[in-house]
């Protein structure tokens, strides 16, 4: 198989996120065969649209659907066998096709505020009937809320819940101050965990089977080791990919983790990334002069204006968080819960600053641009903390810019771009002190 | 310690002015100023233009601030009234053009083009040597740049997407209080007490300024709430950059000595500032064109 020369998802960031949410026809029955004969990024393309028309099947067939937040235990509905799919994708999905500013806007004539996260905003406008052409999904039978991810996903899957009066299975993950997770802690999910299975089983009518579950669960791990594999070519010099391919490939991870269709479709990406080093390509088809990590979700609705001033300055996204986060494997059921306790919003400061600074090591990072996330507070809360972290362990350039995951109103390309040329000169600044010494 | 050609801090003015005589004389005899002996640094914001002319040898020889950033005629004007004040042809070419600021981009006839980020710290380190913190307050953004000893960028912190804390900010309580920009820190010289007003929004300062109208407060109370207003924003900043000595600051609003003041309280230090200030991006940017000839 050989690496897809025409890829260029650097280029094309913004018309591949879009392209996502395409009405796409191809079963993920299909997808086997498909591997040798598709570049990978058109596979794990259908296999997001598949789960979409998966969930829109079983409501025609009068099964539930659930939305599920994006890292709640997939192995359970898996194993159920019950449709699901994710609002977090979705309003990803909508912003990158430039349908984010409408529905906030939509959700805030409901009343919600634009303080609150846009992804949230989007969703409640769906959940309340406005349109979402970009990527439609089925009404809500069922919510899987797991508050790992932050905890605006609480009141926002309540709001749902009361507003179609359907059942909500909440999985409290508490925010971890310590690096261990401890005993306790495990206990606490684990009880919770037994307690949506048995909720889901007498909801719906289904049987646990240990033996699904062990499948399920296996898929997943080999997901995580493929998708893992594939992010780790960033550390190559120079790249064969770009962080912001990652971002897309991402859908998969999150939305059909546990099939084994994902499976193979990253193990191919990751194939195709070892082709590249050998042939010596990249999907970031520019200068590699500076490599930076890119922290925090990215401004879906302004992926070309976030990549343009990169590009100018031969600044290749090595290193993005936001991926490897999903990429969690375990060998038993302590683990898999302490793997679904680790995400980037409910880890202590000094976890999530080595979790990060390790990936620049690793990666080999000149500087760091940090997205304040308008949509993200938690996350964006302690990054004034581990920039001055970063800094002092690093020795690199950090520079941060406010923006917004999926509502363009919060953010300024010209703002953005001065920022990114401020990083570029320091970056050039700290590489010529470290060789010689001189000014600007 | 300030250079030669024309810069001051608040104790230097007549230094300035001394400056200025000389450039006057030596500009008289100028008309005949070949193409190639000058460059020229242009600066568009997003309230004004300015533009610096330096002589080879690096000497300044014409600057000019219009009023009109992006998207207006501003930097047209800067770049002819900067030219008639070096005393040179308006005709003639520079030997190279170097643009900053938000409009860089627009500057068609620029050679290169440089964020205002490292203009600001050149153009601070040409006028203050001894320079190490730089607050750079402009019409949309407010920045602080650390510049190391040897004149490296090390670091720099700027503003949210918010207008809180810049020129802008400045513009809209003008015109709330119904006062030229220039005249506020002369009014807010004889405030009595400073007033509590907010730091984290226009919007809601704007608010906060016509309650406190409302409730009889004098104009020149409610100025000096805004100017502390505007230092507890920017030295928020200032503390994330980090402060080192000498404190110098550039941009439109050094030019206002009520902010200036209220910044150097804020800090407790003292902040070095220069006629040139204004121009300091400018200048900045005719240095990165002088240093390509």
């Amino acid at each position: 198989m050989g690496f897809s020369g025409d890829s260029d998802s650097n280029a094309k960031a913004q018309a591949d996120a879009g392209a996502m949410v395409g009405a796409n026809t191809s079963a993920i029955d299909g997808a086997n065969d498909d591997v040798t004969t598709k570049p990978a990024k058109v596979v794990l393309r259908e296999i997001v649209d598949a789960v979409y028309e998966q969930a829109w099947d079983a409501k025609k067939r009068g099964e539930p659907v659930g939305w599920s937040s994006s890292k709640f235990p997939a192995e359970i509905a898996e194993a159920l066998g019950l449709a699901v799919v994710y609002p977090e994708n979705q309003a990803a999905a909508v912003a990158a096709k430039h349908g984010g500013r409408r529905l906030c806007e939509y959700a805030e004539a409901l009343g919600y505020s634009n303080d609150i996260c846009a992804y949230a905003r989007i969703s409640l406008a769906v959940s309340d009937g406005a349109p979402a052409e970009e990527r439609p999904v089925p009404p809500p039978d069922f919510l899987l809320c797991c508050n790992n991810i932050c905890n605006c996903m609480t009141k926002w899957y309540e709001n749902i819940a009361r507003r179609h009066d359907i059942p909500l299975i909440m999985i409290d993950v508490p925010y971890n101050n310590t690096v261990d997770i401890p005993a306790s802690r495990v206990a606490y999910v684990s009880a919770q965990f037994e307690a949506a299975i048995k909720k889901l089983e007498t909801l719906f009518g289904r049987v646990w089977d240990p033996a699904r579950f062990a499948e399920v669960c296996a898929n997943a791990n080999r997901t995580a080791s493929a998708w893992l594999r594939a992010c780790g070519y960033c550390a190559m010099k120079p790249s064969p990919l770009s962080g912001f391919d990652l971002f897309n490939h991402m859908a998969d991870v999150v939305t059909a983790r546990c099939k084994p269709e994902t499976s193979r479709a990253l193990e191919q990406l990751a194939d195709e990334y070892e082709q590249a080093v050998k042939e010596g390509v990249s999907t970031w088809r520019r200068d590699e002069t500076w490599r930076i990590m890119f922290e925090g979700i990215p401004c879906w609705p302004e992926l070309q204006a976030l990549l343009r001033p990169l590009k100018e300055h031969g600044a290749n996204t090595v290193a993005v968080v936001y991926a490897p986060a999903f990429g969690f494997q375990y060998g038993d059921m302590d683990g898999m819960i302490r793997a679904y306790c680790r995400a980037p919003n409910s880890v202590c400061i000094e976890a999530g600053t080595e979790w990060r600074a390790a990936l620049c090591r690793e990666n080999s990072v000149d500087g760091i641009l940090v997205h304040y996330n308008r949509s993200c507070k938690p996350w964006s809360g302690y990054m004034l903390e581990m920039e001055r972290r970063w800094r002092k362990e690093l020795g690199i350039p950090v520079v941060g810019f406010d923006g917004d995951q999926a509502d363009p109103r919060n953010f300024a390309e010209e703002q953005y771009r001065t920022r990114v040329e401020g990083l570029v000169e320091l970056m050039r600044a700290n590489s010529v002190t470290r060789e010689n010494g001189a000014p600007l | 310690m300030a250079m030669d050609e024309g810069i001051l801090t608040r104790s230097e003015s007549s230094g300035w002015e001394e400056a200025e005589a000389v450039k006057g004389k030596e500009t008289l005899q100028s008309d005949e100023r070949r193409a190639t002996d000058f460059v020229m640094g242009l600066d568009i914001g997003s309230a004004t233009s300015k533009c610096v002319v330096l002589r080879l040898d690096g000497a300044i020889i014409g600057k000019a601030v219009v009023a009109g950033g992006v998207g207006t005629e501003g930097a047209e004007q800067a770049k002819s009234l900067a030219l008639q004040d070096a005393g040179i042809l308006s005709d003639a070419a520079p030997m190279r053009v170097a643009a900053t600021g938000y409009g860089r981009h627009l500057a068609t006839d620029a050679d290169g083009r440089f964020s205002e980020l490292s203009c600001h710290a050149l153009g601070a380190l040409r006028l203050f040597p001894e320079a190490r913190t730089v607050i750079d307050i402009g019409g949309q953004d407010s920045k602080v740049l650390r510049v190391s000893e040897r004149g490296t960028l090390e670091s720099f912190a700027m503003n949210d997407k918010c207008a809180a804390g810049t020129g802008r900010f400045l513009e809209e309580i003008a015109r709330a209080l119904n006062i030229p920009v220039g005249e506020m820190a002369e009014l807010a010289a004889s405030s009595g007490k400073c007033l509590d007003i907010s730091s984290t929004c226009v919007v809601f300062a704007e608010s906060e300024v016509v309650s406190h109208l409302a409730r009889g407060a004098s104009r020149a109370d409610v100025l000096g709430g805004i100017f502390r207003s505007i230092a507890a924003r920017v030295g928020a900043l200032a503390q994330r950059a980090g402060i080192c000595p000498m404190v110098v600051m550039t941009g439109g609003v050094a030019m206002n000595a009520g902010v200036r003041e209220a910044l150097a309280d804020e800090l407790g230090m003292e902040i070095s500032v220069s006629p040139l200030s204004q121009h300091a991006g400018a200048l900045g940017a005719a240095l990165r064109a002088l240093a390509q000839t």
